[in-house]
């Protein structure tokens, strides 16, 4: 029988045991990795996007990681498919924070897919960086949300502000408009923006209907819309629905001076290069072009060559231009602001980001108070010159998707839609 | 605002628009009417369809319906093996109810991953002389983009309705789903005959994938879009009858033109699919669905 001495120094030893590896636990833990937990469409209708963000976000955590890290410790990415389902989010961030303890959140790609995974980060009062969402901070006001969408302090207004500024340089100028959007939560919001700016035109709202996702054919809303005679059209439609469109207007044709405007989808590669010709005279948003004044942003040359070798392999657009130096850029901020502040403290990173201007990939960036851009830079760009069908390489090449606006970046003159047809 | 003009164009547009979700719902007219098979990965088979004409169109350049034409036997083979593990798992077992659209379920799933994995995830289109032109007559545009698949889906849908009502093994479908009981009397095995006539199903979505994908840009999931549209067609034209389908199908097509034109699209499928309550109201088992059919 064990004696009650030899008992008290077994509990001893085990005491100093556990202690001992609960000292050398936390220790490793606090030169472990860092953490970004995020939810991703790596599955479903905007899996197209979301996969374009995640390379590039691998590209980020691979060059921060041959730089030392963040803090000294390795960057390590950790995600999961929210397959773009709503649904799946909240669910997911749970996870990320309850689970796999990760340091830091940071967005899906997306408006619908952000919104449901901000209640989840607010109750936790972490800094929130968001990737392409439309207005989802107007509700929350959360003062540690960030959004790299360069739409503007006013997203839903500001988004459309460039494309009305270029129509109404037109001569003589556009006294009338129709809408047209997808029944989906980021078109509406763009529609309404750019209805706003309409009215702030004096424009007369000849048409505004929205169209169910999943429609085949467009011909009969662009017969409808012609019907009015609007003297332009704004269309904020998702990719299946911004080329039905432009294959409707190319086959029913129309006398509108301008078209486009808020039309996902054009910008993607496949569609680019599917929908060719019929893409002169479209007037629509865009971020990022491969124009010459745009190359100039710091490293986002090298970023889409890097990221152009190895799309093929990861079965993603293969040039990058819509989503890739976003999807770098705001980790990136999410980086450089955790050096600066130099520890994990979300209060302090959150103040770091709002009151510094950061050199990214995309240029200067500085968020204003709603954690949008402080200034808006949605671009303008008017599709010209595009000549062959199914050849994806012409639209590497300057003069095709010109910048209208804003007149910083501009690097051509708008024409009316007719005339580049 | 209303014009003749535009209502020409609608009707016109209309019909046009419903042979193409004939084309997309005539298979399934055959696995869920007649064979009572909850196909819900139809669409996805549909999309596998335009996919495989996708990548011979843009590697080789071939013509997407031509390629669609010459793999449907491959598609029917499928659909002859899909049937085998679905027949003996569960239909042999009286199982298939549940467990069978879980296995649907399942394929549609695997299918979207495979597709997701070899192309990635991307819109794809293809090119064909015929997308780009339209026919105008008066003031009367006919995109051949909506024309060439409507022709198609003619050809298919009243090709299978020739099958089916003429033929000796079209009448053995149509017998199985009546009664095969009495079919297994007549010494015919009503499990191959299901079998055949579900890789028939099959085929129909290869040539569907074809228009599909001419009509619009694909990526791995979009067929889920068109779930609740195809089934619903099936159920308004009557199950089991491919006539029905194609009436179903152009009304579908007709409201959804007509009322998009003149009362704007967000309306189209309320008004749609109010139709299809209404007739189910009226006529339970569909436009030409069998009077004492009680599946509809």
């Amino acid at each position: 029988m064990m004696s009650f001495k030899t008992t008290i120094i077994r509990t001893i030893f085990v005491f100093f045991a556990i202690l001992a590896a609960s000292i050398f636990s936390n220790g490793a833990s606090a030169k472990g990795p860092i953490k970004i937990g995020f939810s991703m469409a790596l599955t479903g209708g905007l899996a197209g996007g979301g996969k374009q963000a995640l390379v590039a976000m691998e590209m980020w955590a691979e060059d921060v990681n041959k730089k030392g890290g963040l803090l000294g410790r390795p960057v390590k990415l950790i995600y999961y498919d929210d397959q773009t389902n709503a649904k799946n989010v909240p669910g997911i961030y749970a996870k990320l924070l309850d689970i796999d303890k990760v340091d830091f959140v940071v967005s899906g790609y997306g408006t619908n897919l952000i919104a449901p995974a901000l209640p989840v980060v607010i109750q936790r009062d972490l800094v929130f960086m968001g990737l392409f969402g439309m207005n989802n901070n107007k509700k929350w006001k959360y003062d540690k949300y960030f959004q790299i969408m360069p739409s503007g302090p006013d997203p839903a207004v500001d988004f459309s502000k460039a494309w009305f500024d270029t129509i109404m340089k037109m001569s003589p100028k556009p006294k009338s408009i129709a809408f047209v959007a997808a029944d989906a939560e980021f078109a509406r919001n763009l529609k309404d923006g750019a209805v706003e700016n309409a009215k702030r035109r004096g424009m007369k709202i000849l048409y505004n209907k929205n169209y169910k996702p999943g429609t085949p054919d467009f011909t009969p809303i662009i017969r409808a819309i012609n019907a009015t005679k609007p003297d332009v059209i704004y269309v904020a439609s998702y990719p299946p629905g911004s080329a039905g469109m432009t294959r409707a207007v190319s086959e029913v044709g129309t006398k509108a001076k301008a078209f486009g405007g808020g039309m996902v989808g054009l910008q993607f590669s496949g569609i680019m290069k599917g929908l060719g010709p019929k893409l002169n005279g479209i007037l629509n948003y865009d971020f990022y072009v491969p124009e010459p004044n745009m190359t100039a942003y710091p490293g986002v040359v090298d970023l889409l060559k890097r990221y152009q070798k190895v799309a093929p392999a990861r079965k993603v657009d293969p040039k990058g231009w819509y989503l890739v130096p976003w999807g770098y850029a705001y980790v990136q901020v999410l980086g450089q602001a955790i050096n600066a502040v130099g520890k994990i403290d979300h209060a302090a990173i959150a103040k770091y980001i709002h009151n510094t201007e950061f050199n990214t990939v995309v240029g200067k960036v500085k968020f204003g108070k709603s954690g949008e851009w402080a200034e808006g830079r949605t671009l303008t760009v008017q599709w010209q010159n595009i000549k062959k069908k199914n050849d994806l390489e012409q639209f590497g090449k300057p003069g095709i998707r010109k910048i209208m606006a804003p007149a910083a970046f501009a690097t051509g003159k708008v024409k009316p839609f007719n005339s580049l047809r | 605002m209303f014009s003749l003009d535009l209502l020409i164009n609608a009707l016109v547009i209309g019909i046009l628009l419903g042979g193409f979700y004939a084309a997309l719902s005539i298979g399934l007219s055959i696995s869920f009417g007649l064979l009572d098979i909850v196909n819900i990965a139809h669409p996805a088979f549909i999309i596998l369809g335009a996919f495989v004409a996708f990548i011979f169109n843009s590697q080789f350049g071939f013509d997407p319906i031509l390629v669609s034409i010459v793999f449907a036997p491959v598609f029917f083979l499928i659909g002859t093996l899909i049937y085998k593990v679905y027949y003996r798992s569960f239909e042999k077992t009286g199982a298939e109810a549940l467990r069978g659209l879980a296995f649907f379920f399942g394929v549609m799933f695997i299918i979207e991953v495979l597709l997701i994995i070899s192309f990635g995830v991307d819109f794809q289109m293809v090119q064909a002389d015929y997308i780009d032109f339209k026919a105008k007559i008066g003031s009367l545009d006919i995109p051949f983009r909506m024309f060439v698949p409507f022709v198609i889906a003619m050809v298919m849908t009243l090709g299978l309705q020739y099958f089916s009502s003429k033929t000796f093994f079209g009448k053995a479908m149509q017998a199985v789903a009546q009664d095969p009981l009495a079919l297994r009397l007549m010494a015919i095995d009503p499990a191959r005959i299901k079998r055949i006539a579900f890789g028939i199903s099959l085929a129909t979505c290869s040539i569907g994938g074809a228009l599909f994908i001419i009509v619009m840009p694909i990526e791995p999931s979009i067929g889920r879009l068109y779930i609740g549209q195809v089934f619903a067609i099936v159920v308004l034209g009557g199950l089991g009858s491919q006539s029905g389908t194609l009436i179903a199908a152009m009304l579908l097509g007709l409201v959804e033109s007509l009322i998009t034109t003149f009362f704007g699209p967000s309306w189209s499928p309320a008004v749609a699919f109010g139709a299809l309550i209404l007739v189910l109201a009226f006529k339970p088992t569909g436009i030409l669905g069998r009077v004492g059919d009680t599946r509809g």
